[in-house]
């Protein structure tokens, strides 16, 4: 009698063990249904906020119904708002998960493109298009910027590919070449800068301080294929990756093939930031604050923290994109510049009351 | 079924660590323990026995089975490994460590299987309180308790440790190397543990492999190692064999009268 009373004691503990680990699943997928329903909200509050205010009922029926307030309406919000509203959401999800994946690949929480030298290099590329005219393909016209900053930020990418696969050279060493890089490419786009004409340098600090305004619904093609490719790739490597945070040597000794699962996702992240960086420039922050924000929500458990940090990402610079046009009526403030002004005292009271919690 | 090393060398670059090592058969419900002194390559045979590591040459058998060729999915199930240093700082909670250890498939989804796997687990384990907590907020006795759960919930045939009670002290040292050794018996694990006390060697492991210079210089019952003169050698010290009122052999070492204080 004892024992089978013991037998279901032990039951009921572990019965109440697996409620309580369904319970906490569940609040992550609530944690992320309700980031989803604020990236809807701000991208219709995106649309409808600039010169000549439309309600939100109005924009709602426009997206709804291309033709139902007429021509004007129309042109105004499917083609020239929404490119823009959308673009910040993808551009913003393919920092968020870029910098997600960095930090977890490199084991460090402040590795983003910025901080890896992956935008600067982009910035160079876009530098020398504009003041040379120089660039890897001949012959496209004003998609020469564009194109210069992408395969800049993807060489850079393959740089700390190639240093990965060299035996014996730990993520740190990546790290700090990453921060070289950095600064190679500053000083060589501040060597730029010195000998460009004063129309050039315009066009180089405008291009640096990040901007949606070239938005088009082609970007927007480009940018959705790509992540409907890499998102479900990355999912699909999720507990791999949480491994990998339990450390190299027991991930190793789970079964992970750790060299491949770098490569690879180091081919996503470089995609996902040098297409991002080509898009609206140089938008440092997202790629950081996103995935603290989202480590802080739902923990390091990749599968809700990789998709978290997207829709952070996206939702970071969805309201920045609001902000930036809110600011001053019939000004648009370059998002880049708003990213930083509204992110960091955003972050450092995260950080401040986190670490206030952790020390009670 | 056993495991037996034939003939392993490893090395780094020139320096060979392993140089034609062997170990003789170590039997299911075994626990041993591995000694030698610091950078003698415990860690590196360890880690060439769990196929982490390349391997210059030399076999790994498990019974008929030669792990060396095994793919590596199929080795991560018969051989675990527990690193040196265990994770400090991580936003993952108990339970989902545990669980990653179950799935490292490409399903995103989790099996209730998995969960009831996980959970039992901790139970036995008896933490099953710490199951919300993160890694980062539990003492180091929990963490490796921790550690522990993710080696059982895949059931292996041979689990590696690697200096399992290196951050612990000494009431949660015999607690840890209480349950490797009640768990290896119940289960019929082939343990090895890599540890720095001799003494505490011999009081849980049945067996002592003593290693120095690359080779396994001995191998047998624990209480033969502690009697040779071999294992003083391997550490530079006097060592002289004592019984405590208990009956327990006890090993007492001192520095040798011309040893040099600096780390040589």
């Amino acid at each position: 009698m004892k024992v089978s009373n013991q037998g279901h004691e032990i039951l009921q503990k572990q019965h109440d063990l697996i409620s309580g680990f369904v319970a906490s699943e569940s609040k992550k997928i609530q944690m992320l249904t309700i980031v989803v329903v604020l990236l809807a909200i701000s991208l219709v509050l995106d649309v409808s906020i600039g010169p000549g205010n439309f309600s939100f009922s109005t924009v709602l029926d426009v997206l709804m119904n291309r033709e139902s307030h007429g021509i004007k309406l129309e042109v105004i919000i499917w083609d020239y708002r929404l490119p823009i509203a959308v673009t910040a959401v993808i551009v913003g999800a393919m920092l968020g998960i870029s910098g997600a994946l960095m930090q977890t690949l490199l084991n460090n929480p402040l590795a983003e493109p910025f901080t890896l030298g992956v935008s600067s290099a982009a910035s160079f590329g876009a530098a020398l298009a504009i003041v040379t005219g120089i660039g890897f393909v001949a012959n496209v016209g004003s998609l020469l910027v564009t194109l210069n900053a992408f395969i800049f930020a993807l060489v850079t990418c393959g740089l700390l590919l190639l240093l990965m696969r060299i035996k014996g050279v730990g993520t740190q060493a990546i790290i700090l070449f990453g921060i070289a890089i950095f600064f190679a490419f500053n000083a060589m786009l501040a060597m730029m800068e010195y000998g460009a004409s004063e129309t050039q340098l315009q066009r180089i600090v405008f291009w640096m301080l990040g901007s949606l305004n070239r938005a088009s619904w082609m970007q927007i093609f480009w940018g959705t294929s790509l992540l409907a490719i890499i998102m479900p790739f990355c999912m699909m490597r999720t507990w791999r990756l949480t491994a990998l945070r339990l450390g190299e040597e027991s991930a190793l000794s789970m079964g992970v093939d750790l060299a491949r699962l770098r490569i690879e996702i180091l081919i996503c992240i470089s995609l996902l930031a040098a297409t991002a960086v080509a898009f609206v420039g140089t938008i440092g922050f997202v790629g950081l604050v996103g995935p603290h924000i989202a480590r802080l929500l739902v923990g390091e458990n990749q599968r809700y923290f990789i998709p978290l940090s997207a829709l952070l990402g996206a939702l970071m610079l969805s309201v920045t994109s609001i902000v930036s046009k809110a600011l001053t009526p019939g000004i648009i403030y370059p998002i880049g510049i708003i990213t930083a002004l509204i992110g960091v005292p955003v972050f450092l009271a995260i950080i401040i009351r986190h670490s206030k919690e952790q020390n009670l | 079924m056993s495991l037996s090393v034939s003939n392993l060398t490893v090395s780094y670059g020139s320096h060979v660590v392993l140089d034609q090592l062997s170990i003789e058969g170590l039997h299911r419900g075994s626990f041993t323990a591995l000694l030698g002194p610091n950078a003698a390559g415990k860690s590196t045979l360890f880690k060439s026995i769990a196929g982490l590591i390349p391997v210059h040459s030399g076999d790994v058998f498990l019974g008929d089975k030669n792990l060396r060729t095994c793919a590596k999915k199929e080795r991560a199930r018969e051989v675990i490994y527990l690193p040196q240093a265990f994770y400090s700082s991580l936003a993952l909670s108990v339970f989902e460590s545990v669980l990653v250890s179950l799935k490292q498939n490409v399903s995103w989804r989790v099996k209730s299987s998995d969960v009831h796997q996980v959970a039992q687990v901790l139970e036995l384990l008896n933490i099953a309180h710490l199951a919300e907590k993160n890694i980062s907020e539990l003492s180091g006795g929990q963490k490796q308790l921790v550690a522990l759960a993710r080696i059982l919930v895949v059931n292996p045939k041979i689990i590696l440790l690697d200096e399992p009670t290196s951050a612990l002290d000494l009431h949660h040292q015999l607690s840890i190397l209480t349950i490797i050794k009640k768990l290896t018996i119940e289960r019929g694990f082939i343990t090895v543990a890599a540890l720095h006390d001799v003494n505490l060697a011999a009081k849980f492991c049945g067996q002592i492999m003593l290693l120095d210079k690359g080779e396994i210089q001995t191998q047998g019952n624990a209480s033969d190692v502690l009697a040779m003169p071999l294992l003083g050698e391997a550490y530079k010290v006097e060592t002289s064999l004592e019984r405590s009122r208990e009956g327990q052999l006890y090993l007492d070492a001192k520095l040798l009268e011309n040893s040099n204080l600096a780390m040589a």
